[in-house]
């Protein structure tokens, strides 16, 4: 007879991890925050499944936000992100959608509630999408995103940054986060950045500038790697019955 | 000193912003052409379907209108998947706050009541929120995550309300005093 059973599990999520839900100074988290404590409970089947994406899905152009909205290029500083994605054991995560969405490089969204003054650029869209390879690598081509200003506190402006939608394997693996800029000077003046109590977090959100990825006569690079919760397995001792 | 244990922290999570729909859902966001939005329909094909509406209401008691909620559930036998099946992604209407999914009515799974498991992104909300959805007509008495709520008005704000034939509602309250049960999960 086997001696232990197992299930596969989450490892529980360390919230000191990740902002704080309620932080004054990114004003809108106020009334959005709730109050009361989370519900912690065991992993069930429903938390360490989800969906999961074919590469069949992805087209040619998706991950290249330079042209995938008209075909012709938009404007900006030419620039990878690249990175890899894996979970808290530092396994590779195959196959993984990651979706991301910037402002374009005058820090314009292509959205109908953002009015900043700098110009839409007719060639950017904003979105692109990638799945990560069998080493859970992926890579985006795109300009780099203008910083801008918003409405919060009197004079604050978000650094330069791409947001980052990330599945895992598991719907508890499921994040959303943001890059951000080696050297952007904003960054230590955001409010949404110090939402993230822990400076050591909010480094691991700052890409690098890499310079073994960057095209000669063409692009700069930044590397972003990306860690998603990890997935073990909990034992249980199996005992004869009655006892 | 000992070894230094090498694993690796959890990248943090940073607020989905006003812009969500741009990356998550372009058509919806009006930047059409590029690639289709994913989480129409999580069945697709599928009969017997249910409607669910509701809202996400913030601590002033306002519907917010800019949130990208997403939803995964067994299909009507209880399993998991495969591929994208059972999954979706689901906006709220830009003027009223309203949002809706078609759906089939999930099997029970795993020793489970049957249960829509949701997370909430959004503007101001700076680690997704977890919750799930249940329903009123099923015992719920041998339910592992119903059964580990101390006060029972928690537990129920987890459970829709039946509006008609194969419709529900439920609003996810993000503050206040029907503040939705939300999962640390």
């Amino acid at each position: 007879m086997q001696r232990w059973q197992m299930t596969e599990r989450l490892i529980p999520r360390d919230l000191s991890a990740h902002p704080r839900a309620y932080a004054p100074d990114y004003k809108t988290s106020v009334s959005r925050s709730p109050n009361q404590p989370l519900l912690s409970f065991p992993t069930t089947q429903t938390e360490i499944t989800g969906p999961t994406f074919g590469h069949d899905m992805i087209g040619q152009h998706d991950n290249n936000l330079i042209l995938n909205f008209t075909g012709q290029p938009a404007i900006g500083e030419r620039i990878i992100v690249h990175g890899r994605l894996m979970d808290e054991y530092a396994r590779p995560l195959p196959g993984c959608l990651i979706e991301v969405w910037q402002a374009n490089a005058g820090g314009r969204y292509r959205h109908k509630k953002d009015g900043y003054l700098a110009p839409l650029d007719p060639n950017f869209g904003g979105c692109g999408r990638t799945i990560t390879d069998a080493d859970g690598r992926y890579e985006f081509l795109t300009v780099r995103p203008g910083a801008y200003p918003w409405p919060n506190r009197a004079n604050d402006w978000r650094p330069m940054h791409i947001h980052f939608s990330v599945f895992g394997h598991s719907f508890g693996q499921r994040l959303i986060t943001q890059m951000y800029f080696e050297g952007d000077p904003l960054i230590a003046r955001c409010p949404i950045v110090k939402t993230i109590e822990d400076q050591t977090q909010i480094d691991r959100l700052v890409a690098p500038l890499d310079m073994t990825m960057a095209q000669p006569l063409d692009c700069l690079a930044y590397k972003f790697d990306i860690v998603l919760r990890g997935r073990t397995q909990t034992r249980f001792e199996n005992r004869p019955e009655g006892m | 000193m000992v070894q230094k244990l090498d694993h690796l922290r959890e990248t943090p999570s940073q607020t989905a912003g006003p812009y969500v729909h741009i990356g998550c859902t372009p058509n919806f966001a009006g930047i059409q052409g590029v690639f289709d939005d994913l989480g129409a329909d999580p069945f697709p094909g599928e009969g017997d379907r249910i409607t669910i509406t509701g809202r996400v209401i913030d601590g002033f008691g306002t519907p917010i209108k800019d949130p990208m909620i997403e939803t995964w559930q067994a299909g009507a036998g209880g399993t998991y998947g495969p591929g994208t099946r059972g999954w979706a992604r689901i906006v709220t209407d830009p003027e009223t706050g309203e949002w809706s999914l078609n759906t089939v009515k999930p099997g029970a799974a795993d020793g489970q009541a049957p249960h829509i498991a949701v997370w909430i992104v959004a503007r101001g909300i700076n680690l997704g929120l977890n919750t799930r959805i249940y329903f009123p007509e099923d015992d719920h008495s041998a339910d592992p995550l119903l059964s580990r709520v101390e006060h029972r008005h928690r537990a129920e704000t987890l459970i829709a309300k039946a509006t008609g034939p194969s419709a529900y509602a439920i609003d996810f309250v993000l503050q206040g005093a029907n503040e939705t049960l939300f999962l640390d999960i």
